[in-house]
């Protein structure tokens, strides 16, 4: 085996140092190459989203997102007419905690689809609600006159068999939703103050 | 013929995950279906073999008393390069590994071949070991990772083989799973080892 | 309350053991006394609570500013080896008493990944400072309950005949799938 160098102080700094100096300056490099493609994979979810959840658009939602107690919006828009609004919404109340989801309202408030981001819940009950079956009875349905609570709380909605906590969850996120959406969009506060009077 | 058994021992008779029991961690906590534990090999498997390799080369110009901070700061290096890439080019991945890819750096497994194997052999023997171990690691838990999805999931790679969505056994893809399938792999791999004699 | 549900789900319904599978190392390798496993708990414990408070500066005031977020990992397990080395030296000159009783744990703690993934997962939730250092210690709770149980049970199942091939590791691994079976039941108990 070949000599080893000495453990003086000045070979220790010295072999540190350039140890340090070189791996940082390659990981340096590798996050220059790696930082757009980063962005662009977590753009491509959210948009893949987004067009799962609304009618056909032609607009860019992330140039146009707003953001609201950590609720996104994205209003989006065909040839300038709207066609809708994704907002990425969560709730704490999952049974393995946060929960959250992407539902696309259509400019009244109608809800047009919801997908599932990302959950913790217990593999066969409560993720479920990524099931077409559970997710289709809020299709079309308006939380205005639709109550998101669970038939076993007084509301709507049909819980998931053995999922309950889930079910209920899935509910807050929606309405969390709904509220933001009529709070901070000027499309559906308009329709309804005009209705209203 | 001598330089083959580096290659060998860490598959069967040094096995990281069954032998050792080392990497502990991710082999239980990722092996929830086969291709996570098949990324989490691959992610091990070039960190090691990289830093064996590379520690092997300099390790003349490491003095001795800080040579466990050197092997740290190459290690997790490559670590933070793992993380970039599969966070760019494979964010499903990513996301379903989570934590366990920054954790790759404390892998005892890692340190541990830095230490008692690269810094005290040639180059190309480290390259081997290396690639034996991380191969040995990678097996194990891609198997561990089948297992369990056959059992709890009914699917193997994502292709259905049996039952339906929901009536399969759970347990298996949720944490007690883990340690089970676990213990019952190195009992059968003992009973293996002192059968043969490996 | 945001404390509460903090505290009881870092040691309760995610135990850092049973169900998040970080430190299964120390975990399978010093639960094998009660004495030892208690001893064990405070070492992870001091250590990952200053790990938080420090990488909480060191994120927050240093790599957030300089926009160098991705040297989280080489600098968090640089801070981690570093306070090992410290907490080590400190004890041993001022509190000879205690370094007696957690000095040959700490050496171990450096590679323990329950304390460098509390410490990212700190992060990535994004916690305050407070919150921070309360999730370390709640985790090492959590940590610490998870080896005294394992060294209880372990302790009685040394008097036990078992198959040669389940001798070791593979009883133990299914011993500690029962006990993440147990666990299992408090999921759900915040909310």
């Amino acid at each position: 085996m070949a000599k080893r160098l000495a453990s003086t102080l000045i070979n220790m700094v010295l072999s540190l140092v350039l140890i340090s100096v070189t791996m940082s300056a390659a990981l340096a490099f590798v996050y220059l190459k790696t930082k757009d493609p980063i962005e662009a994979a977590a753009m491509k979810k959210e948009l893949e989203a987004i067009r799962e959840v609304l009618p056909e658009f032609n607009s860019d939602p992330v140039s146009d997102m707003i953001e609201s107690n950590g609720i996104v919006i994205y209003p989006v828009t065909q040839n300038d007419e709207s066609v809708g609004y994704a907002i990425k919404t969560y709730t704490d109340n999952g049974f393995g905690g946060r929960i959250e989801l992407m539902a696309g309202f259509l400019p009244d408030g109608t809800i047009y689809g919801v997908s599932v981001l990302q959950h913790k819940e217990t593999p066969g009950l409560g993720t479920k609600m990524t099931d077409p079956g559970f997710r289709e009875q809020f299709i079309g349905k308006n939380p205005g006159n639709f109550s998101l609570q669970v038939k076993k709380d007084g509301g709507m909605v049909d819980a998931i068999t053995a999922a309950t906590i889930s079910s209920r969850a899935y509910c807050d996120a929606l309405q969390r939703a709904y509220n933001i959406l009529i709070q901070d969009t000027s499309a559906v506060t308009d329709a309804t103050t005009e209705t209203n009077e | 013929m001598s330089s083959l058994k580096y290659l060998t021992n860490g598959l069967i008779k040094e096995n990281p995950i069954f032998v050792l029991v080392l990497g502990t961690c991710p082999a239980l906590a990722v092996t929830t279906s086969a291709v996570n534990g098949l990324g989490m090999g691959a992610a091990t498997l070039f960190v090691l073999l990289c830093s064996n390799v590379i520690i092997s080369l300099i390790k003349n110009f490491i003095p001795d008393k800080v040579r466990i901070a050197a092997f740290i700061v190459i290690i997790a290096s490559f670590v933070t390069i793992v993380d970039l890439v599969m966070n760019a080019y494979s964010p499903e991945l990513y996301k379903a590994l989570g934590i366990f890819i920054p954790l790759i750096v404390v892998n005892c497994m890692i340190l541990g071949r830095a230490e008692a194997f690269a810094q005290k052999n040639k180059v190309l023997y480290a390259f081997l070991d290396g690639l034996g171990m991380g191969l040995g690691f990678t097996l194990a838990i891609t198997m561990m990772g089948a297992i369990r999805e056959i059992l709890g999931n009914g699917t193997i790679f994502n292709i259905r083989i049996f039952g339906a969505e929901g009536s399969t056994l759970l347990l298996f893809v949720l944490p007690p799973g883990a340690f089970i399938t676990y213990g019952f792999l190195i009992a059968v791999m003992n009973r293996i080892r002192m059968k043969y004699n490996l | 309350m945001e404390y509460i549900i903090l505290i009881i789900s870092a040691i309760l319904v995610n135990n850092v053991v049973l169900a998040q599978f970080l430190g299964i190392c120390p975990f399978l390798g010093v639960s094998t006394k009660i004495d030892t496993s208690v001893g064990m708990g405070m070492a992870v414990m001091f250590v990952m609570t200053l790990a938080n408070l420090v990488t909480y500066f060191i994120y927050n005031y240093l790599l957030v500013p300089l926009g160098i977020q991705f040297m989280q990992t080489i600098t968090f397990i640089f801070v981690i080896a570093f306070l090992v080395q410290v907490v080590e030296i400190i004890l041993k000159k001022s509190v000879p008493a205690l370094y007696q009783a957690l000095g040959i744990y700490l050496p171990l703690i450096t590679t323990n990944c329950a304390v460098l993934g509390t410490a990212i997962l700190a992060m990535q939730k994004e916690l305050n400072l407070v919150m921070s250092v309360l999730y370390a210690a709640s985790i090492a709770v959590g940590f610490t309950l998870a080896l005294v149980l394992m060294a209880g049970i372990r302790e009685q199942m040394v008097l036990t005949g078992n198959p040669k091939g389940m001798k070791g590791f593979p009883i133990t691994l299914i011993t500690a799938g029962l006990l993440s079976l147990a666990f299992m039941g408090f999921s759900g108990i915040v909310k």
